[in-house]
């Protein structure tokens, strides 16, 4: 923004609509040059094919139905397993953020499996459940898991006592304090678990269905690889990081609508 | 009769005004009127002792306040004051002695507290932060109504929809102060509710307090460090010590009180005489 201020640039430069689209030149730019270069043979299409023919690729497994049908199961995978790993640990964090005994009982178990790396576990987790979808469900929820019940936990201990003794002092049942005090003082903190869960999820993901899966768009890009297909190698990545980006955004508007009271969210 | 004496009063001669006898004892007789229709509480309070591990914090205080009173409470940091404001709204435990409200069943939202912090919600509007204050009644239809009359009340009507973090620090203890009246408290307790707060809006926040609690006729208990401020709003100055009320000052002078009066400077030099002679000792 700055920089931009310091620029004398005419004002029609300014306008809104236009600030919204600077944050796109970049990748733009990055995708003309790689055209070019992939054109003048200055990058061999062996190494990478231009973009014109991954969205070519693109639209051929488009059509063939066979894009749509791994975006959705990968899509379902990892909602379904955030849903699952994100619940149980949002639980967890309102349990041992609430209850001493819970904390006492369960935090440091908790902790011993946290230092585990996840992704280390696929091995057995192969074993477990073969290659089918609880497999890559259990991985997800897994990694999930940590970093929501972490930032639940850290929330909930972190609200304002004072604030609590307020709602005390004003007669607030138990769960009316809950619901007026505790969760919206914790709802900023829980957030941060959700932006941080969601990569650990795609990550998670696409390891997952790298190694050992019969679908979705770690398969694809995998069988692509076994054909020689690098155009669509490069659609799976490029597809990885919209979606991304959109699950992102996504957490991001949830954000703004639910936290409108915070300074952070107020001046934009 | 008493508005006619205090415009002919001129603003330029402060210093003539406390020497003017008939306004003073015009205003004092108005007030002794207004106590006998008091709705607020009496207070009593036999032989309460409170201590914190080895620290007895409060070792045996006797004291009756009666309804309607303003009584200021001043000390030393850590001589327990704020302590024995804790006990009589209920936030501690009493270790030994008594605290009684009267003859008359005191309900939770008879005695409020309002704090050096606003306390107030940051994720609740104005309106909802004032709606707090009026616990049990929460729920009940006319909870908006009567959250805007308080409101009104300290005079934030057209703050109702904003968000606490764009407050300033005296707005923000107007709607503290709000929610703490909403319920209609029979008694109200402050501990240091004007401390954080810059010298002007403290004069006029000082100004709110006596006002709402000439409306409402509440019993105030008023922690305070200021002795400017205990002599400026309060009946009765007690000066608490070592765990005990050492000194039980009446401040016999007509309101509006005259920040700067020789009367008031009087008084606060000899109640400041006193909290320092307790500091010679140690």
């Amino acid at each position: 923004m700055s920089l931009i201020d310091s620029v004398s640039l005419p004002r029609s430069f300014r306008l809104p609509r236009v600030d919204g689209l600077i944050q796109w030149i970049v990748p733009l730019a990055i995708i003309a040059i790689w055209q070019v270069a992939s054109v003048t043979g200055f990058v061999p299409v062996r190494v990478l094919p231009a973009p014109s023919d991954v969205v070519l690729a693109g639209w051929k497994l488009l059509l063939s139905g066979e894009l749509v049908r791994n975006i959705w199961v990968s899509f379902w995978r990892a909602s379904i397993g955030f849903l699952i790993g994100g619940g149980i640990g949002f639980a967890f964090g309102l349990a041992n953020g609430l209850s001493q005994l819970s904390a006492k009982l369960t935090d440091t178990t908790l902790q011993m499996v946290r230092n585990v790396p996840h992704l280390a576990l696929i091995p057995l987790v192969i074993l477990w459940f073969g290659i089918d979808e609880s497999a890559k469900l259990f991985l997800v929820a897994l990694g999930v898991f940590f970093p929501i019940y972490l930032n639940t936990l850290h929330g909930i201990r972190t609200v304002d006592p004072q604030l609590i003794e307020m709602g005390r002092i004003y007669g607030m049942t138990d769960s009316e304090l809950f619901r007026r005090v505790i969760f919206p003082g914790a709802l900023p903190s829980i957030f941060v678990g959700i932006r941080f869960a969601l990569g650990i999820m795609w990550l998670t993901l696409i390891v997952a269905e790298t190694i050992a899966a019969s679908s979705g768009l770690g398969y694809m890009a995998m069988q692509a690889r076994e054909f020689m297909l690098i155009d669509v190698v490069v659609l799976s990545i490029l597809i990885y990081a919209l979606l991304g980006k959109l699950a992102d955004s996504a957490s991001r508007v949830l954000e703004r609508a639910t936290l409108s009271w915070h300074p952070a969210f107020q001046k934009r | 009769m008493q508005t006619v004496l205090r415009t002919s009063l001129s603003e330029s001669e402060l210093a003539s005004r406390t020497s003017f006898a008939p306004a003073a004892r015009v205003v004092r007789e108005e007030r002794q009127e207004r106590q006998v229709q008091t709705s607020g509480l009496p207070l009593s309070v036999r032989g309460l002792r409170k201590s914190f591990g080895d620290n007895e914090v409060l070792r045996g205080i006797d004291l009756h306040i009666p309804a309607g009173q303003f009584v200021a409470i001043v000390g030393r940091s850590g001589c327990g004051k704020s302590t024995l404001l804790r006990l009589i709204a209920g936030l501690e435990k009493i270790d030994a002695g008594s605290i009684s409200f009267g003859d008359a069943k005191v309900q939770p939202e008879d005695v409020r507290v309002m704090f050096q912090e606003p306390r107030l919600l940051p994720w609740a509007r104005v309106l909802a932060n004032v709606e707090v204050g009026l616990g049990r009644d929460r729920s009940s239809g006319d909870a908006h109504a009567r959250a805007e009359k308080a409101l009104a009340e300290v005079g934030l009507t057209d703050k109702r929809d904003q968000w606490p973090s764009v407050l300033s620090g005296g707005q923000k203890q107007r709607v503290a102060l709000a929610r703490a009246l909403v319920s209609r408290p029979r008694v109200l307790a402050f501990d240091e509710p004007l401390g954080a707060l810059d010298a002007l809006t403290r004069i006029s926040m000082q100004r709110l307090l006596q006002r709402v609690w000439r409306d409402q006729g509440f019993t105030a208990i008023l922690v305070t460090h200021d002795v400017a401020e205990a002599v400026a709003l309060a009946d009765r100055v007690l000066v608490i010590d070592e765990g005990r009320i050492a000194h039980d000052v009446t401040v016999n002078l007509a309101r509006p009180r005259e920040r700067g009066s020789a009367e008031l400077a009087g008084l606060e030099g000899s109640i400041l005489s006193h909290l320092l002679s307790a500091d010679d000792r140690t």
